[in-house]
């Protein structure tokens, strides 16, 4: 399980180029003073001087109610927007100074997503959907569809390959969505809710997966609302009204 | 190559150089199969549209092509130099006759070949039998004509013989192929006999139908010295019909007029048959256009159903979409995406259209025993507006996918 995922040059150059495991030293993510203003009147800020890194190895979860922004922060960690001000680094790379489409290069190699409703394509199977994780790669279908067999088989679901996403269980579900978001090694995988919506057992199969993944070392940050969750991460920031509320990090 | 770094790192840190999003050209074609894959009715019937118009225009082009062939083969066979020499009708265009030695006079213009003279033998009616009523003339004239009427025309006989010398100083007659239906005459026997004035007349033949002379298709025909023996005809000329040196139609039709009757040659019409042919065709030209016209409303209206299945598309998918932009997908992959997806459907609608039309033009042309001719640039053509109409009922729906903020589009659920 220690053995990263994609190191393997002869499969694709263009997917060795990870930030993660090969880009010297410094934090993975790092949020300086960062503001995010909703234009309306008067301007909701979401985002009020946030602060914070994370390193390379780390498990973390981002926890605080609904309306405290903690969305706001995973769609400018996850530079799908960008912050009013304040400065965001991703992998080495500052955000201010990259264009629209090297964001999506940067997300592309170095940003792994889990959604709380999976976002799989229906009539798909499950490797299909797995190996769209490095569609924007540049990798072709079949280098794509080896790396998301062993991407399946890392989530325990070597036995689903060929199963269309729609006839999945809710769990197998958001394995395969775990699957997609390694799949490539990226510096850092953002999940938002990912047992949102499940039940309790699958809930907890899906965080002992990410444990299990952050032990091979992937970094993993973890969206969620439910401090029961959180408690389960070595490391908790807690998120109230735009503002870092509390950042503690249990002893190892 | 330390100019390229970030400026921003620190001279320590040395940051792999960001690459850029790239999709195979394969997995970019690949994508703009999603849509029709996991939505296959909605995809048929939007391709639907698109085939429709292009299967109009298509066969519409097919059918003319091969009509228009059929007619340079028919005028082929017929014939263009013949003309036809008329006695002028109408109010003060004189008696309706033309002089009697106008057939003399015309066959010394020298590139005339042939002529043939047809009188009218006035006032003479056809009974199949001596007991129908007098009333009952079912329309048939009776011609006298002369024994090279039928090569002239480029007839042909259906059955028995056509009038000849042997034939022609008794009472015979010749029926055209409506005169022989409306007597009841189908096979000839040799034994039949019609009525005619008076006069019984032994049926030799039945013609087929004349492509250049229909009026004759109506009529008895009987030799000029048959008429004037026992129907006391005339025989001056009310028609002549005119076969001339090809390349000199056009001299001679000048000069037909005032040779036929240098008194008063305004009384005299001169035409060329083909040119009813090709007046027919150029008719049917217009219909052409008319049904061009109809398959290219069609295909507008196709280009609207593809642009509206796409915006719907492109509603439903935002979820999708900003799944991709999150995979690392550009505004520009997005929008190719759906641009794609648009000319795709065209794309097949306009193969399917291009089939079904080949396909109608072969059975309607095979049905007519016409040799079916798809110009290729109804082929080209077709496949070619239906691409046009996709690429221009995508890009809409292509620019908004594109313009949909990521974080918008995966807050939808």
């Amino acid at each position: 399980m220690t053995a990263p995922l994609n190191l393997n040059p002869h499969l694709n150059p263009h997917l060795n180029d990870r930030g993660g495991r090969s880009n010297g030293v410094g934090p993975v993510l790092a949020f300086d003073d960062v503001v995010k203003e909703y234009p309306s009147t008067p301007p909701v800020r979401a985002l009020d001087g946030v602060s914070f890194a994370v390193d390379r190895g780390e498990l973390l979860a981002i926890v605080g109610p609904s309306g405290s922004g903690k969305s706001t922060l995973l769609h400018i960690m996850g530079t799908l927007d960008r912050p009013t001000s304040g400065e965001v680094t991703v992998a080495g790379h500052q955000v201010s100074e990259l264009s629209d489409a090297d964001l999506s290069g940067l997300r592309a190699r170095h940003i792994g997503f889990v959604f709380q409703q999976f976002h799989l394509l229906n009539g798909y199977t499950a490797l299909d959907n797995v190996a769209d994780g490095a569609l924007y790669s540049g990798g072709t279908l079949s280098v794509r569809r080896e790396l998301a067999h062993e991407a399946l088989t890392r989530v325990g679901l070597s036995h689903r390959v060929g199963h269309e996403a729609n006839k999945l269980s809710g769990g197998e579900r958001q394995r395969v969505a775990v699957a997609r978001a390694i799949l490539g090694d990226p510096s850092i995988i953002l999940a938002d809710e990912p047992t949102g919506n499940l039940d309790s057992k699958s809930s907890d199969a899906i965080v002992e997966l990410i444990q299990a993944l952050n032990g091979a070392g992937a970094t993993i940050v973890v969206i969620t609302h439910n401090p029961d969750i959180a408690a389960l991460f070595p490391r908790s920031v807690g998120i109230r009204d735009g503002r870092i509320d509390y950042d503690t990090r249990t002893a190892p | 190559m330390t100019t390229t770094l970030s400026p921003d790192l620190p001279a320590d840190q040395t940051a792999t150089k960001l690459i850029p999003s790239r999709v195979n050209p394969i997995d970019m074609a690949r994508t703009a199969t999603v849509g029709m894959r996991t939505r296959r009715m909605r995809t048929a019937l939007s391709a639907l549209g698109i085939m429709i118009g292009i299967a109009a225009m298509v066969g519409v082009l097919g059918l003319s092509e091969s009509s228009k062939s059929e007619l340079l083969a028919q005028l082929d066979s017929l014939g263009t130099n013949l003309l036809t020499v008329q006695a002028g009708g109408g109010i003060g265009a004189g008696s309706g006759e033309l002089p009697a030695n106008a057939a003399e006079m015309i066959s010394r213009i020298g590139p005339v070949e042939v002529t043939t003279t047809i009188s009218a033998v006035e006032g003479a009616n056809v009974y199949r039998t001596d007991y129908v009523p007098d009333g009952q003339t079912n329309g048939i004239t009776v011609q006298a004509v002369d024994l090279s009427l039928v090569e002239t025309l480029a007839g042909s006989v259906a059955d028995g013989v056509w009038l000849n010398e042997a034939t022609a100083g008794y009472p015979t007659t010749v029926l055209g192929s409506i005169a022989a239906e409306r007597l009841g005459i189908h096979e000839v026997t040799g034994t039949q006999q019609v009525l005619i004035d008076d006069q019984w007349f032994t049926v030799t033949g039945v013609l087929n139908e004349f492509e250049l002379s229909p009026n004759l298709d109506r009529a008895a025909l009987v030799s000029l010295d048959a008429a004037a023996t026992y129907l006391g005809d005339d025989n001056v000329p009310t028609s002549i019909l005119v076969r001339v040196d090809p390349a000199q139609v056009d001299t001679v039709n000048a000069v037909l007029a005032p040779t036929a009757n240098p008194q008063n040659p305004e009384e005299v019409e001169v035409e060329r048959p083909t040119d009813a042919l090709e007046a027919r065709e150029a008719a049917g030209d217009a219909l052409t256009a008319l049904f061009l016209g109809l398959g290219a409303v069609a295909l507008l209206v196709g280009g609207v159903g593809i642009a509206n299945v796409m915006v719907i598309s492109v509603l439903e998918r935002r979820a999708e979409i900003g799944l991709r932009r999150a995979l690392g997908a550009t505004k520009k992959h997005v929008s190719l995406q759906f641009l794609g997806e648009a000319l795709l459907l065209a794309g097949v609608g306009g193969v399917g259209g291009v089939a079904l039309g080949v396909l109608a033009t072969a059975v309607y042309a095979r049905l007519r025993g016409w040799e079916a001719i798809i110009p290729p640039i109804a082929i080209a053509g077709g496949v070619g507006a239906a691409l046009l109409i996709g690429a221009g009922a995508g890009l809409y729906p292509a620019i908004r996918a594109a313009r949909l903020s990521p974080t918008d589009a995966l807050r939808t659920s």
